[in-house]
């Protein structure tokens, strides 16, 4: 990646888009700490990532969301969503409450005591959903969150997504489907070989 | 907060050694054997010990007098010999004392007996029984009196046999210590290995369970720890049935050693030692499994 700069404000609902390869997963993956840039810098309210040693309280701050879903295989559903809040110290009578008000949210109460490999693709995305908003985190990284669904679950995702947005969080999708971006009519920045070509207010954008 | 972390980690460990129950069993077998077998060393050390020290309690060294020498000169020679700083105890035995001791242990042979009354007086020598702090010490007691002023008086010096066996036993012994200490390094490493490489392979399958967690924001602990505590309950696990089997060793094997070595009694070393090797294999099972499980994840730790 190179020339990217860009700024997200608090509570706003941006939407990364471009081709497969154009670069959105790497892009994700250095907000998340996952990569380290070779040059330039990236600047979480205000405090530069590359000074940080330990990321687990700046990931703690965020919620997760990816295309493979990435659940604990070993972990039920509702052990899942309760991880974050777990580490993080939550009480366990909170930690209760709280997962099984978002398992609800993502219609998924009847399979908390599922294990990840029992639930078909769109339950799994809908845990691994449940698990980035279960510690209210100030941004959601969303990687595709819809690349393995139908179009029912599609509009169901994302009107999570919006729901939750509305709520205060800042949301960052990344996504390659034009009719989301077009449905949503929000802030939209376009990447193509790496490099930022667009940013755009409406929504609109070019593949 | 670092209290309830603490709790979850170890519930996070209990439930994967639950979940996998074919690593847990391979972990806690191999930690029962290897445990079992040192404290088997520990118990060894402790038997040698026991059985050096009868044999010790019974070394000595006898001067025989000859039978005309007289028990006030016999006495001057202990009091001379009780100067040394070698000598730990010395003991006289008159004549009369030899004679009665004799019969007491050979009034059941007839034969002997009736020697005895064919010769008619005592034939019996007195005797100073020297004992000394330290085995290697007979010798030096001996070569004195080689050289003594009153080495005419002296028959003969029994000696230069329990010597041997004094020695033997010695080298023996310090052998048997470093052959143990050598050996349960040996199995400790081994352990190490083979719980190493059991806790590696498991960390392996979820190599990507911990990146999962890393970027969920999990600090290392939160995922070192269960990992750590997995081999803890192995260790625990492994300890409990190593103690049954030392136990059951102990009581079904004690009178059989006794046959051996006279005076010792295994089981009751055993009961008497309770504490000691109960803690002993709790530290080298429990120590040996968190140990391998550190050795495994350290590598999949690295940011």
């Amino acid at each position: 990646m190179k020339e990217v700069s860009f700024e997200v404000e608090k509570g706003e609902f941006l939407s990364v888009v471009g081709r497969s390869g154009a670069g959105k997963t790497t892009l994700l993956k250095l907000l998340l700490a996952e990569e380290k840039p070779s040059l330039g810098k990236i600047f979480f309210e205000n405090k530069d990532l590359s000074q940080i040693v330990d990321f687990s309280k700046y990931r703690q701050k965020l919620g997760v969301i990816f295309q493979d879903y990435r659940l604990l295989s070993s972990k039920t559903v509702y052990e899942n969503v309760a991880y974050v809040l777990e580490i993080m110290g939550y009480p366990d009578q909170e930690i209760q409450k709280n997962v099984s008000q978002v398992l609800q949210l993502v219609g998924l109460e009847k399979k908390a005591d599922n294990f990840p490999r029992q639930l078909s693709g769109g339950e799994q995305q809908r845990a691994a959903i449940a698990r980035a908003l279960i510690h209210r985190p100030e941004v959601i990284l969303a990687d595709e969150p819809t690349g393995n669904l139908d179009p029912y679950h599609t509009r169901e995702v994302i009107s999570i997504l919006e729901k939750i947005n509305q709520m205060g969080t800042t949301i960052i999708l990344a996504t390659h489907n034009q009719e989301i971006i077009s449905s949503l009519k929000k802030r939209a920045i376009s990447l193509d070989r790496g490099k930022l070509i667009q940013d755009n207010k409406k929504g609109s954008f070019i593949l | 907060m670092q209290k309830i972390l603490i709790q979850r980690i170890i519930n996070f460990g209990w439930q994967n050694f639950k979940r996998q129950k074919p690593l847990a069993l391979a972990t806690t077998s191999v930690l029962i054997l290897s445990t079992t077998l040192i404290s088997g060393l520990f118990l060894f050390h402790g038997i040698s010990g026991k059985v050096i020290d009868l044999l010790k309690e019974r070394a000595d060294l006898s001067i025989y007098f000859l039978t005309e020498v007289s028990e006030q000169e016999i006495l001057k020679i202990k009091e001379d010999l009780s100067q040394f700083p070698e000598i730990k105890s010395i003991k006289y035995v008159s004549r009369e004392e030899a004679l009665e001791r004799f019969i007491e242990r050979h009034k059941k042979t007839p034969f002997l007996m009736e020697a005895l009354s064919e010769v008619g007086e005592n034939p019996l020598q007195a005797s100073l029984n020297v004992k000394t702090f330290q085995a290697h010490q007979y010798a030096a007691v001996a070569s004195f009196l080689e050289n003594a002023p009153f080495k005419n008086l002296i028959d003969k010096v029994n000696l230069y046999q329990n010597q041997r066996i004094i020695e033997k036993i010695f080298s023996i012994s310090s052998t048997l210590k470093r052959i143990g200490i050598l050996l349960s390094l040996i199995l400790a490493a081994i352990t190490i290995l083979v719980v190493f490489s059991l806790i590696r392979l498991s960390i392996f399958a979820s190599r990507e369970e911990i990146s999962i967690m890393k970027l969920v924001g999990a600090p290392n602990l939160a995922i070192k720890g269960p990992f750590l505590v997995q081999g803890a309950i192995a260790g625990i696990l492994a300890t409990f049935f190593a103690f049954l089997l030392t136990f059951l060793f102990c009581f079904t094997f004690s009178s059989k050693v006794s046959i051996v070595f006279p005076g010792f009694n295994l089981f009751g070393f055993f009961l008497s030692n309770l504490w000691l090797i109960f803690l002993f294999q709790l530290f080298s099972g429990v120590g040996l499994g968190i140990l391998s499980s550190l050795f495994a994840i350290r590598k999949y730790l690295e940011q």
